[in-house]
């Protein structure tokens, strides 16, 4: 493991969570959208926060692709989920909720979970199959 | 019975997003390893070619396929249940079946270490969500 690998996990824990937030923060200053006017969920992108939040999902998509080309599920899955943590620190303090003892106890669950699988090797085994990209590949094999 | 049918097809739902979830990540991971490393790939060739290789691969698109069908069984549950019940029972147990799916189609050595991180990010996520 290197920074920049360290820095895509951060990006898949980070992305993830301030996206869901934005996108929820958003769709809130939206108001209700009925199934009569479902082309209205369109018109939602228009929205700063929700456009702002369909970014940062992006950015999560990426950073979890990035991360399984050099890591195995096993690690990403757990690795990646201290955005459970994350949100719940802007659950409190940035949208001044209360946060309960048995999420606090959650919290420690998750972080040592994390703990316990990053401090093991990203990949295992064998891979599939050989990378089929390589220098002088064209593209198009799958 | 309302409430028996509402339960009923919430657990329904929980498992279909478990099932299309962990299909989903089992076929993107395979993908990706099947592509190799992103970001020295990306330096080699550029982004446009990364994007072009990962839009042709069959896994992906089936990974994707399986991702949005997790994500309309998520909305059919959540019609039917709280959210509060749906989303940790769904979060938590899609963590145990990677495992079990990446042990059986990735071929990945799930060992102790990785059991235990599976099993306590899963009872994290439920106890959060009480």
């Amino acid at each position: 493991m290197n920074f920049r690998k360290y820095l895509v996990l951060a990006g898949v824990s980070v992305f993830a969570p301030v996206g869901d937030s934005l996108l929820s923060y958003g769709m809130k200053q939206v108001g209700n959208i009925s199934l009569r006017n479902i082309p209205d969920l369109l018109l939602a992108i228009a929205n700063p926060w929700v456009g702002l939040g369909i970014l940062l999902l992006l950015g999560f998509f990426a950073s979890y692709m990035t991360a399984l080309s050099w890591a195995d599920l096993t690690y990403v899955m757990p690795a990646s989920s201290l955005g459970y943590v994350l949100l719940a620190f802007i659950a409190r303090f940035a949208l001044h909720e209360k946060v309960s003892l048995t999420r606090w106890l959650g919290i420690a669950l998750v972080s040592s979970g994390v703990g316990f699988v990053t401090s093991g090797p990203e990949l295992t085994g064998r891979s599939p199959q050989r990378p089929i990209v390589r220098d002088n590949a064209a593209p198009g094999h799958s | 019975m309302r409430h028996v049918i509402s339960n009923a097809n919430g657990w329904l739902s929980i498992l279909a997003v478990v099932l299309f979830s962990s299909a989903g990540d089992v076929l993107l991971s395979r993908a990706m390893k099947q592509i190799g490393d992103l970001g020295q790939l990306r330096a080699r060739r550029g982004l446009i070619f990364v994007a072009s290789v990962i839009l042709q691969n069959r896994y992906f698109l089936l990974g994707v396929a399986c991702m949005g069908m997790a994500f309309y069984s998520l909305l059919f549950g959540l019609s039917w249940n709280d959210v509060s019940l749906i989303g940790p029972a769904a979060a938590s147990l899609t963590f145990v079946a990677n495992a079990f799916a990446a042990r059986i189609f990735l071929h990945e050595r799930v060992d102790r270490r990785r059991w235990t991180a599976a099993l306590l990010v899963a009872t994290g996520v439920v106890i959060m969500a009480l």
